[in-house]
């Protein structure tokens, strides 16, 4: 941690500095990203998660081992890396917060109005389940190749309307996802932003997510980064676990397939 | 410091602009329209209103239905020339016929991140300099910050004026930080 300090310094010195041009400011950003990953603070969340998954929890005192996220009751190993999938005991695409949402309601006994009062924390002792179940189940994935089965009819289904979805523009300012994630070189003040409409954008971008943001000092999950997008983008909230989050993730996960997982990251 | 501040203005003005979106991809679909009558229709079950942000964002204008259409295919020339004399229609002038107002406002306008958030248009380093400082790159200039889709269709640059994100003495403004000789980019 002590390394982090002195890089967060000296990164604020840069800055305060002045004459510093943007791309050598990328780099250094880079640089402090590659040092954070011994480190990441997203540790933490992912044993908190873990923690929680084999914890029996709520009117029905069950644990998450009654859970299948795809590969069969209790099974991570691997899982989020094939997320988000068809799930024939509720008959739709399921994300894995919409998953871990459904075991939480149908077999912990939770209602869904408790389940979902905290969907993402502030960085402070409001805290999500969700942020936590998600960093373990996810970081049980690393390493292994994003493998969504976009084959799949109800899954082709999904994606094919978060691929129109990706493309859609509105609101006040004519956004849609394309604008700032459809070409090479585009940024939000100094942050680089992925080009999601190629292979190795989607990739390099969807396998680090959910990561640790430095800035919030809370783990994100992907409907959270769909979230935050729409705000920017100036639409109304995004439901979470709504069909457009899903197809949306559908879509970006799918675009992934082939690339090693490799989160939860860490990011400014 | 000062050279800092310049520069941020006028990279941030670029971003302002926005480029005309790379178009390229292939052929529609049959059973496209239908998709995206869809997704369109799934967006608004899968949103709610928030603050300023009502569900009627949600709604599109025939310029953003079209340009989604088209968002990673062809634009048509003939769908080109009908969405910029749409737009093109939308423009309003002031009553007063006053279009410059003041660059170091307009520089503040650009700075404050309102609608100016993403990067890499068009430079638009010397963008009076280069064009004249003449009534009609003044009237070009306002035009285009009021309604970018009326010149180059389906812009990545919001439609300021026509979709009432600046008011009339913002554009002023901004337009004064483009083709005011004395604005910083016009140096």
């Amino acid at each position: 941690m002590r390394k982090v300090a002195a890089i967060v310094i000296g990164i604020v010195a840069a800055a305060v500095g002045g004459a510093f041009a943007q791309s050598s400011t990328v780099d250094e950003i880079a640089k402090y990203r590659e040092a954070l990953q011994d480190g990441n603070p997203a540790e933490l969340w992912e044993a908190r998660g873990e923690e929680m998954w084999k914890t029996p929890r709520g009117p029905k005192h069950v644990s998450f081992a009654s859970c299948d996220l795809g590969l069969g009751p209790g099974v991570v190993k691997g899982a989020y890396a094939a997320l988000p999938r068809y799930f024939a005991d509720a008959n739709r695409v399921m994300d894995l917060e919409t998953r871990l949402l459904y075991c939480m309601v149908n077999q912990q006994g939770i209602s869904e109005a408790d389940a979902t009062k905290v969907k993402f924390g502030d960085g402070s002792a409001r805290r999500s389940d969700f942020e936590a179940l998600a960093a373990y189940v996810a970081s049980q994935s690393r390493g292994v190749a994003m493998n969504v089965r976009v084959d799949e009819p109800h899954v082709h289904d999904m994606y094919q309307l978060g691929e129109k979805m990706f493309f859609f523009r509105g609101g006040t300012h004519d956004f849609s996802c394309a604008t700032c994630h459809g070409e090479d070189g585009k940024r939000i003040r100094l942050q680089d932003l992925p080009n999601l409409t190629k292979t190795e954008g989607a990739q390099k971008a969807y396998t680090t997510w959910p990561a640790y943001r430095v800035s919030q000092g809370e783990l994100r999950t992907f409907q959270w980064r769909l979230n935050d997008c729409f705000r920017q983008q100036r639409f109304p909230e995004l439901v979470f676990g709504s069909e457009a989050s899903i197809a949306l993730t559908t879509y970006l996960a799918g675009r992934a397939n082939g690339a090693d997982y490799n989160g939860p990251a860490i990011k400014r | 410091m000062r050279m800092t501040t310049i520069g941020g203005a006028v990279t941030t003005l670029l971003l302002a602009m926005g480029a005309l979106g790379a178009l390229h991809g292939c052929a529609t679909a049959p059973a496209d329209d239908a998709v995206a009558a869809r997704a369109a229709a799934s967006l608004k079950s899968s949103f709610a209103a928030r603050g300023q942000a009502g569900l009627q964002r949600l709604d599109q204008d025939e310029t953003q239905k079209l340009c989604s259409e088209y968002a990673n295919r062809p634009l048509p020339a003939s769908v080109a020339e009908k969405i910029q004399q749409a737009n093109l229609a939308t423009i309003r002038y002031p009553a007063d016929g006053k279009l410059v107002g003041d660059w170091k406002n307009g520089e503040k306008i650009a700075q404050s991140g309102q609608g100016f958030q993403f990067s890499d248009g068009p430079s638009l380093y010397r963008f009076g300099k280069l064009r004249g400082f003449t009534d009609e790159t003044r009237k070009y200039a306002w035009g285009k910050v009021y309604n970018a889709d009326a010149f180059s269709a389906c812009s990545n640059m919001p439609r300021f004026g026509h979709s009432a994100i600046l008011t009339e003495q913002q554009l002023r403004d901004v337009v004064a930080l483009l083709v005011d000789p004395g604005s910083p980019v016009n140096q």
